[in-house]
């Protein structure tokens, strides 16, 4: 793949349709700008402070725009939030639609078979697997992105954190959190 | 088109394997294909759209062996021969045919950060009133368009619940064949588990589905 890519870039600059800058800064982009630490901030900020949370689950899109993110793949955002009794599950099973200014580019493993075929049918049992096991009476709600609206879990804010600031909390939030496969960390690394 | 694309509720594909630490990307190849493809979709010619039909167009027995980025790669080379920026010949040689005229490229380095942060927003004022409301008791319509679409198998002919309105959206059905935006409303709505799977459990899969997938209940 690496000579094909190669030959189809050349062809392409040779052509003039596009500009190998460019290139580079889009991977530039995803690989250093855009991530899930982004999407962390937004979290932390809505545990901390209940009017941004009311404005982000009320309109996503224009909260998490209010951090400096927003763009492609997360033009029109929903925020899902977690409670005592309700875990959300994001997939799409028709691609890997991904909401990427907040959570950058998708794991090989969203992206997946495995993980597309069965989300939507046995959400428990693909938990599991991620070592995850929620109370029977705790309802999953799945999300497959099946439009252009792209879904962001808001996990719930572990208890003990009430003396974190909020740079703190976000360290608590991981990418697999945001997507639901996961909850919140309990305590920050040492 | 009722592809191996649609997967949602189909089994026999293994276990989940999630990598730790994984990094943005396996190989510079794929860095490149993302890109490329970015760049490439800066001239217009195609849709969002007519790039997820161009992947899910790949044959299926392709489709499952491919990594992610090589379906990319498949889906990109179709689209730039389909879309004429190309043609097949100049693919196979990894040369512009002679005597081609030299373009200028879309996207340039200093304009990829805007590009970026402005996407393609898909929302769209139309003028018809939206008609089901938030509650409403809806049947997803039983369709098998050969062309895309974004309905899964699993939940047509299934019963839901709308439980909001996203406001007028771009059809993926028709723009993916160039046939225009057709902007419709759009719901998110609510299938349960049993009406889904047929299982006791308390759980709910939610869709964002257009108004013409949808029928009253």
């Amino acid at each position: 793949m690496t000579l094909r890519v190669k030959a189809l870039e050349s062809l392409l600059v040779e052509k003039g349709l596009v500009d190998p800058a460019a290139l580079d800064a889009i991977i530039d982009t995803y690989e250093h700008k855009v991530g899930p630490r982004n999407g962390a901030r937004v979290v932390a900020r809505a545990w901390s402070d209940p009017e941004y949370k009311r404005r982000l689950l009320d309109d996503a899109t224009a909260a998490i725009a209010e951090l400096g993110y927003g763009g492609r793949q997360g033009e029109h955002m929903v925020v899902v939030e977690n409670a005592a009794k309700v875990h959300n599950l994001v997939v799409c099973t028709l691609c890997s639609c991904y909401p990427w200014p907040v959570l950058g580019l998708p794991p090989v493993w969203y992206k997946s078979s495995p993980y597309r075929s069965r989300a939507v049918s046995n959400p428990r049992g693909v938990l599991a697997e991620f070592g995850l096991a929620l109370p029977d009476d705790v309802e999953i709600r799945v999300w497959d992105s099946t439009a252009e609206i792209r879904y962001l879990v808001l996990p719930e804010r572990p208890a003990g954190t009430e003396a974190l600031n909020e740079e703190q909390l976000a360290e608590l939030v991981t990418r697999d959190s945001m997507i639901g496969v996961a909850l919140a960390k309990k305590e920050v690394a040492a | 088109m009722n592809g191996v694309h649609d997967m949602g509720g189909m089994e026999g594909f293994g276990p989940i394997a999630p990598e730790p630490n994984e990094p943005v990307f396996h190989h510079r190849w794929e860095a490149r294909a993302l890109a490329l493809t970015l760049a490439a979709g800066a001239w217009g010619r195609w849709t969002l759209d007519q790039s997820r039909h161009a992947r899910e167009r790949i044959p299926a027995a392709d489709y499952l062996r491919m990594s992610y980025y090589e379906k990319w790669v498949a889906g990109l080379v179709a689209l730039l021969v389909e879309s004429g920026l190309v043609t097949r010949k100049e693919i196979e040689d990894a040369h512009a045919a002679s005597g081609a005229e030299k373009s200028s490229p879309r996207l340039t380095a200093d304009s990829v950060a805007v590009s970026l942060a402005s996407g393609r927003p898909t929302l769209r004022e139309i003028a018809a009133a939206p008609r089901f409301a938030k509650g409403a008791a809806v049947r997803a319509r039983n369709l098998h368009p050969s062309g895309h679409t974004r309905l899964p198998r699993y939940v047509r002919g299934k019963l839901g619940t709308i439980t909001r309105h996203h406001g007028a959206h771009v059809f993926p059905d028709t723009n993916a064949h160039g046939l225009g935006e057709q902007p419709q409303h759009l719901y998110q709505v609510r299938f349960e588990t049993r009406e889904l799977w047929g299982s006791a459990q308390r759980n709910a899969v939610y869709l964002d589905l257009w108004e013409s997938y949808l029928e009253p209940a």
